[in-house]
């Protein structure tokens, strides 16, 4: 755990009042000699304090990351996630070495050329050849990570696979909804913001036939495990981020501009479950872009499961015409009239009701689909 | 001053100061004074102030992160209302503490606070001029400032609340007061203190740029400035293309705000009504915010990487290594600097070539900041290193400096920045590299030249404990916050209760917050010395740190026009410490070559027989003509 670090900081306190009080003393010790010899008092302590930090400060990192890596996110759930977190830990390498070399040679050289009576610094003001493998070496580092990074942002924001499940998500304070192209027409049909109403909360536009069986859902996303998903991003007012941490997905949601960001969940929630041993788990999407008062609680779930599971839950979904025309069913009257008719086929069919399904809340669409 | 007065010979214009000399009265002295030393050092006083608020701010909000559902009503006789009955912080108040913090640090403190103070007090002084090129504008520059930070001050209070989108404010949410407390009058003032304040800022920029171009003394060349002039120089220059991009950023949000324009604004639907706009764009005013928020991040670090240059060469005895890569690095970030802004924004939808450029830009910055890197640090070497507070906060400035650039290797790619974007590794990147670096730049300053400003020396025993307190808490906050934004924990979230995947590093969290707790009392260590010794500190001698350049040649309590008498020559660079040769370590820039034959380079004996041309020369002495 993190009490490591606790004990670190504690440690560290420790020492530094330690080193308080013996500056204090060494200074009233010290302070009547001659200003001339020693230009501040404590030089010594303070080069011997790099030391300390510099160890105090390797354990620090080397404990602390130790004892955090097992709260990291779980390996990324999506193919391009596992690729950019490799990549992330390969840099990460180069640079945590970096990282103790530069700090190691700043720390050791200001201990060990600290100030000493009688000893004259080297004038060294300049070393091309030094220069030049300083500034090459660098840049030719810097030339690989960048070709990597290109390499992947390339292959990420490619376009989506024609095979891809589309599904549309829309951030609004606070909440995101999420739409799907419905089981008949699998189709997204058009929307239009000046539609949106306490009825119509993503605005579809019902004068394109492709939006009559589109479904609609405030809480949950399903999508098919292996199969790429295309997100189709959109704001109603103001900006989000759609962020699945353990898909590696994140896309700012913008009103008047649509994004889209596509990935491939490749582990089920079921698999996900195993495999950390929490029956519990589930995918979250999360807002990154602050929005509001309710930012931090823009929650939608995501299901990754089977074809079979995620078809048997489409059509579980009510169309939303349907959902609106039970509500009111003047809503009618704001459909063209050429699609009237097939609006109709969603209604609540409570006068020309058959037998089977009108007391279940059920599928509508199916039953719909059947009466055709 | 015309042609021909200046022509005059030097003798006579000592003369002439002498009769210049007017007492002022107390509020021409003291509070609307046109003398440099002064305004920086109102500068100083009000960054100092700011940079209370700012760090108090982050300590209320690290409580709320570190102690989710800790009672807070012991706030309430500050906050008041923004304090719930049941001692919770309100979630919009918590926005509003995290943009004001972020709003403070970085314009208040980092920007005007840092280059305020130092190019004020330095530039004439280690140039060799009375003052700057027009103490009017300098004097103007400050109350603007002043007046910019009363209005941000008047807006933490009103019933509203500050403005609470994030200090960067992208429309649509902070243009709709219909969508957040925060973007009602808060954001108003906001707007307004920030153009008020951009103003303020052009007007000290031109006037530095001005004043190192026209008013160096007798034989200061351009290769003879010190390296903090060259980084103040630059800094103004960023300051002067960047600054007003973000006015008309500002600007055209005002519009959106109260005429109805459509600059930002599309397709909205918000509190039960769609908005006529249509054909916006939020994504412009990232672009127009971040083609100064990017500047300036280096307009907040050079300053300091400046004032580091300086105070490195001279505490560890020995020439700065790599003069002219020093400038050339400089040149470099501050021409990169404008031409990757667009890596803030690699997730906001904008085309994704335009990402693969900005990623190939960005990380060439790495190139010249591990130059200056690697200087510094060869700098120390075969030193004769002197720990004043000074020069344990220039070290101090380097380390930050390299571990928090390390990580912008890492969010300046794009593909990695997918999932970094907006997490804590941001937020521990920027603190450290950017913020911390440059506070470290401010507390060096303020160390190293307290004796020239005051006359009077701080304690040198706590500047020794106050830095490595605030060393080691500085890496206790921001090392574990990278742990943090690893696990994905998103930024400026009110709590993390709300999601599971953001349910582990409770205990991690709380340390990042004890420490920060830690860190901030730790200031007052500083605060105390500041004020103390401005009355009680020992008596300065001329030269404390044995410096080369031009201002430890003033009196300890410089006057108004800085030098008595003639301002003195320069005849060479300002490192030559340690000089072969030489009996003491240190050859200040005004000594001639002539009286230094022992520890002469062959080349430099040519230099002699330039002096007495240098000597000769005309140069804007604005005292000598009257």
């Amino acid at each position: 755990m993190v009490y490591l670090v606790g004990i670190l900081l504690v440690v560290l306190l420790g020492v530094a009042i330690a080193i308080a009080a013996k500056l204090q003393k060494v200074m009233k010790g010290v302070q009547p000699e001659n200003q001339d010899d020693m230009p501040v008092p404590n030089n010594k302590v303070n080069g011997a304090l790099w030391i300390v930090f510099l160890i105090l400060g390797t354990i620090g990192v080397v404990a602390s990351y130790w004892s955090a890596k097992d709260y990291f996110l779980p390996e990324a759930s999506s193919p391009h996630g596992r690729e950019t977190d490799s990549q992330f830990w390969f840099d990460m390498s180069l640079l945590t070495i970096a990282f103790f070399a530069v700090n190691f040679l700043l720390f050791f050289f200001s201990w060990r050329y600290q100030y000493k009576k009688g000893y004259k610094a080297t004038f060294y003001p300049e070393n091309h050849k030094l220069e030049l493998i300083w500034t090459a070496v660098p840049a030719v580092i810097m030339a690989v990570l960048v070709f990597l990074g290109f390499r992947t942002w390339t292959q990420i924001m490619a376009d989506a696979p024609a095979d891809s499940q589309v599904i549309e998500i829309m951030g609004k304070q606070f909440g995101w909804i999420v739409r799907y192209g419905g089981v008949q027409d699998n189709k997204l049909g058009n929307y239009n913001y000046k539609l949106i109403s306490s009825d119509n909360e993503m605005g579809i536009d019902y004068s394109d036939e492709a939006s009559m069986d589109d479904f609609i859902n405030p809480s949950e996303m399903h999508v098919e495990v292996g199969k790429p998903v295309l997100l189709k991003i959109r704001a109603r007012d103001v900006l989000h981020s759609v962020y699945i941490p353990h898909m590696r997905v994140k896309m700012d949601a913008v009103p008047g501009m649509p994004t889209k960001f596509w990935f491939i969940p490749d582990k089920s929630t079921a698999q996900m479950r195993a495999e950390l041993n929490n029956p519990n788990f589930d995918y979250e999407i999360a807002c990154t872009e602050v929005c509001g008062r309710g930012h931090f609680a823009m929650k939608l779930r995501l299901i990754v499961e089977d074809k079979a599971a995620v078809d048997t839950w489409k059509q579980q979904q009510k169309p939303q015409l349907s959902l609106i025309l039970e509500s009111n069913p003047k809503f009618i009257s704001k459909i063209p009239e050429k699609l009237r008719a097939k609006a109709m086929d969603y209604a609540p069919y409570v006068e020309e009701a058959t037998d089977s399904t009108t007391a279940e809340s059920g599928s509508a669409a199916a039953t719909s689909a059947s009466l055709r | 001053m015309s042609v021909v007065e200046a022509n005059l010979d030097h003798d006579i214009h000592a003369h002439d100061e002498h009769e210049h000399h007017e007492e002022l009265n107390f509020w021409r002295k003291y509070i609307f004074s046109e003398d440099h030393k002064v305004i920086a050092k109102q500068y100083m006083i009000t960054g100092i102030f700011w940079a209370i608020i700012g760090a108090a701010m982050s300590i209320i909000f690290r409580l709320q992160l570190g102690f989710p559902g800790a009672n807070l009503s012991w706030l309430k006789p500050i906050l008041g209302k923004w304090i719930t009955d049941t001692g919770a912080l309100d979630p919009n108040f918590y926005l509003a503490l995290v943009t004001m913090h972020g709003t403070i640090m970085v314009f208040f403190v980092l920007t005007a606070g840092l280059s305020g103070t130092f190019s004020n007090f330095l530039i004439p002084l280690q140039i060799g001029a009375r003052d700057m090129a027009s103490g009017f504008l300098n004097m103007l520059s400050f109350w603007l400032f002043f007046v910019s930070g009363l209005l941000m001050f008047v807006s933490i209070f009103i019933e509203t609340g500050p403005a609470a989108g994030g200090w960067v404010i992208y429309p649509p949410l902070s243009a709709l007061p219909k969508a957040h407390m925060g973007s009602e009058m808060g954001m108003t003032l906001w707007l307004a203190s920030m153009a008020i304040f951009i103003m303020s800022s052009l007007l000290g920029s031109l006037n530095y740029i001005t004043t190192v171009i026209n008013l160096r003394t007798r034989g200061m060349t351009f290769t003879r400035l010190p390296l903090t002039i060259w980084a103040f120089m630059i800094t103004a220059v960023l300051g002067v293309i960047s600054f007003p991009v973000l006015l008309s950023a500002a600007l055209l949000l005002i519009f959106d705000r109260h005429f109805g324009t459509s600059f930002y604004l599309s397709e909205i639907y918000i509190d039960g009504e769609a908005l006529p706009n249509v054909g916006g764009s939020p994504i412009l005013f990232q672009h127009l915010f971040w083609f100064l928020g990017h500047p300036e991040v280096y307009i907040v670090l050079l300053p300091a990487l400046g004032i580091t240059s300086e105070i490195i060469a001279t505490n560890s005895r020995k020439p700065i290594f790599g003069y002219r890569a020093m400038i050339a690095s400089i040149m470099a970030i501050a021409f990169l600097a404008f031409i990757v802004w667009a890596h803030h924004m690699f997730v906001t939808g904008m085309n994704p070539f335009l990402g693969s450029i900005f990623m190939f830009l960005t990380l060439i910055i790495a190139v010249p900041s591990a130059v200056k890197a690697f200087n510094y640090i060869t700098t120390l070497w075969r030193g004769n290193i002197v720990f004043t507070p000074a020069m344990l906060f220039s070290i101090g400035l380097v380390s930050l400096f390299v571990s928090g650039g390390l990580t912008g290797i890492i969010l300046g790619n794009s593909a990695l920045d997918i999932q970094l974007h907006d997490t804590y590794f941001v937020v521990a990147h920027f603190h450290i590299v950017m913020g911390a670096a440059s506070a470290f730049g401010f507390f060096a300053g303020i160390y190293h030249w307290y004796p020239k400003m005051f006359g009077r020396m701080l304690n040198n025993t706590q500047g020794q404990i106050h830095f490595w307190l605030t060393f080691a808490g500085v890496y206790l906050v921001f090392m574990p916050m990278h742990y943090v934004g690893i696990a994905g924990f998103p930024r400026r979230y009110y709590q993390f209760t709300g999601f599971d995947f953001t349910k582990s590093f409770t205990d991690l969290n709380m340390f990042i917050s004890v420490a920060a707790i830690f860190t901030f009392f730790a200031q007052f260590i500083f605060l105390w010395n500041f004020f103390y010794s401005m009355f009680k500190g020992k008596v300065a001698p001329q030269n404390p740190w044995k410096s080369n350049t031009l201002e430890w040649t003033t009196p300890v309590n410089v006057g108004h026009g800085n030098w008595v008498g003639e301002i003195p020559a320069v005849y060479r660079w300002p490192y030559d410490y340690s000089k072969p040769g030489s009996e003491v370590d240190f050859i200040p820039q005004n000594i001639p070559h002539s009286q230094t034959p022992e520890s002469n380079f062959p080349h430099e004996n040519e230099y002699i027989a330039q002096e007495k041309e240098i000597e000769a020369q005309n140069y804007n002495d604005q005292f000598a003509a009257h």
